[in-house]
């Protein structure tokens, strides 16, 4: 009955929502705010996540405590309020100087940057949906990085490893095979979150524009439409994405991928 | 390092393993109470005990996979885990102490190879990454080790396609790629199947008759009896006593060591009655089975003859 509906009531206007789907400002939208915003404010996530999860499960009391108290902020506030209130930090701090703590008597000081010109600049919304990201991505690196048994750290050392070295190239690559699934998540749910970054007052994003279409036409729900179809394509997108990695990442575990299954045969016959 | 030659002069009078009143607690609880050990370059060490006697936890400070409460380790001179500086020891740093064990390969029960790396990237990985040594120089020098393990056919294999004995050879070889001047086998057979055992003892003796200079932890009395040099009985966090296998494992002088070899015997020959009371089972089932084919056999022969006579008379 709905699929009937969606293909008879021309109030859908579907021709309508492929042609907002194609306006310049609607793509520049999902191009920038959109698109380079999932990656951006990902690959500041996840970098600083995994760093956070490696300081939390250190010896040092130190490293420990300033990734829990991160982890407790940025976890407890809400993105929108996160956003909305980096917004308007140039408010507090107009100028931020770039510089030697407190040695701005002494003429310490390289460069300045205007929050207020940043503050609308898609960077800084970048940053700040990466910052709050990281804060759960340090709980998802954690499990992965605890699930990857002991006697592979211990196998590492007594190769000869440095900690970092036992880290970063035996632990991490094994608690990838954890961490992605949930990764996969977090990203299809940052595709949606970006809409957030209009409490930054950017408005270069996917969402924005096809609504300032919708209004704008009176044809609102078509313009609407537009928006969830390119979500669906998106995240679909991404989804193909995450099933590529999880098989990358979990090479040597079960079964076995494809191309080293070739490879190992064709050693066999040339044996 | 610091002037630890003072105390372990680097000759090859001096043992490649110095060990002095080494204890060790886990919360409390006393696993070594004062280990003194001496282990010649080239000599093959068989550590016995009961589980539970400290045997797994000394080798594993050896490396210093555990730190040491009280007493001194040496190998080849260098005291590890520590720096003596004017008789105050300092703890060395995480690098440092990675340094120490490049020299000292080591075997686990569960192998503990990498799974997410084939068999060649388990064995090229710690000299490219710890020793700098170029990736096709590694490349060679693992392969001649693969072979030497009998492996050579499988570089590309991932660990899980692997059986036990074959990741425990695979693990040998990767240890073996740091050119270690000692190797310590934490239990190396007693995860695998019984069958699988003999192919990684194999590659252990052959280890042994090439020189090299190795403390195995193991409950294997036979490779005790024909590898090893000395065989040391712990029990209870100290050593009870030593000597070469001869002595130890067929005239024990204690008491502990006798019990714990006789309880050995028994479970050795508990595990030779069960298979030789399965393989009795299984041929009297053989004979139960050939029998009654026999006896099927003449009963259809009488019923032939029968059917045979009767036309006959007819």
């Amino acid at each position: 009955m709905m699929i009937s509906s969606a293909l008879t009531n021309p109030r859908w206007d579907w021709k309508f929502a492929l042609e907002v789907m194609q306006q310049k400002p609607v793509l520049e939208g999902l191009v920038k705010g959109t698109l380079l915003g999932t990656v951006g404010s990902m690959i500041i996530g996840v970098g600083l996540g995994v760093i956070m999860a490696v300081m939390r499960l250190s010896a040092n009391p130190v490293l420990r405590g300033v990734s829990f108290v991160y982890t407790w902020f940025f976890r407890s506030i809400p993105r929108y309020v996160l956003l909305a209130t980096m917004g308007s930090l140039g408010y507090l701090y107009p100028v931020l100087d770039i510089g030697v703590p407190f040695g701005q008597p002494a003429g310490l000081t390289f460069g300045q940057i205007g929050i207020n010109a940043l503050s609308n600049m898609l960077a800084f919304g970048i940053l700040g949906l990466g910052l709050s990201e990281a804060a759960y991505m340090a709980e998802i690196a954690r499990a992965g990085i605890l699930s990857v048994d002991r006697g592979q750290t211990e196998a590492a050392q007594a190769l000869g490893m440095s900690p970092g070295k036992t880290m970063w190239r035996i632990v991490i690559p094994q608690a990838m095979r954890v961490i992605v699934p949930p990764t996969g998540n977090e990203t299809i749910a940052m595709v949606k979150d970006t809409s957030l970054l209009l409490a930054m007052s950017i408005t270069t994003e996917l969402f924005f524009q096809t609504q300032a279409i919708g209004t704008r036409t009176l044809q609102i729900m078509p313009a609407y439409v537009a928006a969830v179809l390119w979500y669906l394509v998106i995240c679909s997108v991404l989804m193909v994405g995450q099933s590529r990695l999880e098989r990358y990442y979990g090479r040597g575990f079960g079964a076995v991928p494809k191309k080293t299954q070739q490879k190992l045969t064709k050693i066999e016959a040339d044996h | 390092m610091a002037d630890t030659t003072a105390t372990a002069p680097t000759t090859d009078a001096v043992p490649l393993v110095h060990a002095i009143n080494v204890t060790k607690a886990f919360h409390g609880n006393e696993v070594l109470k004062g280990i003194d050990m001496d282990v010649r370059r080239g000599e093959v060490v068989v550590l016995l005990g009961p589980s539970g006697s400290g045997k797994t936890t000394f080798l594993r400070c050896i490396n210093q996979l555990e730190t040491i409460d009280g007493g001194r380790i040496w190998v080849d001179g260098d005291l590890m885990g520590y720096e003596d500086r004017g008789g105050t020891l300092h703890h060395l740093t995480d690098k440092q102490i990675a340094a120490q064990r490049r020299e000292i390969g080591m075997c686990f029960q569960r192998f503990n190879l990498f799974p997410h790396k084939t068999v060649l990237e388990n064995v090229v990985e710690a000299p490219v990454q710890v020793k700098g040594v170029k990736k096709a120089e590694a490349r060679t020098r693992a392969l001649q080790l693969l072979e030497q393990v009998g492996l050579g056919d499988k570089p590309s294999a991932y660990p899980s396609q692997l059986s036990g004995g074959q990741q425990q050879r695979v693990a040998i070889a990767r240890a073996l790629a740091m050119d270690p001047k000692l190797m310590l086998f934490d239990e190396p057979t007693s995860a695998l199947d019984p069958e699988l055992v003999g192919e990684v003892l194999k590659v252990m003796r052959d280890l042994a008759e090439g020189g090299m200079t190795m403390i195995v932890v193991t409950h294997e009395m036979g490779f005790a009896r024909e590898v090893a040099d000395r065989v040391v009985f712990m029990d209870a966090g100290v050593v009870v006593e030593e000597g070469p296998p001869a002595n130890v494992i067929d005239n024990p002088q204690h008491a502990r060591t006798r019990s714990f070899l006789s309880r050995m015997r028994q479970e050795e020959a508990a595990h030779a009655e069960a298979i030789v009371a399965t393989v009795t089972e299984n041929a009297e089932a053989l004979a139960a089975i050939a029998k009654a084919d026999a006896e099927a056999e003449m009963a259809a022969q009488a019923a032939i003859d029968n059917a045979r006579d009767a036309t006959q008379q007819r």
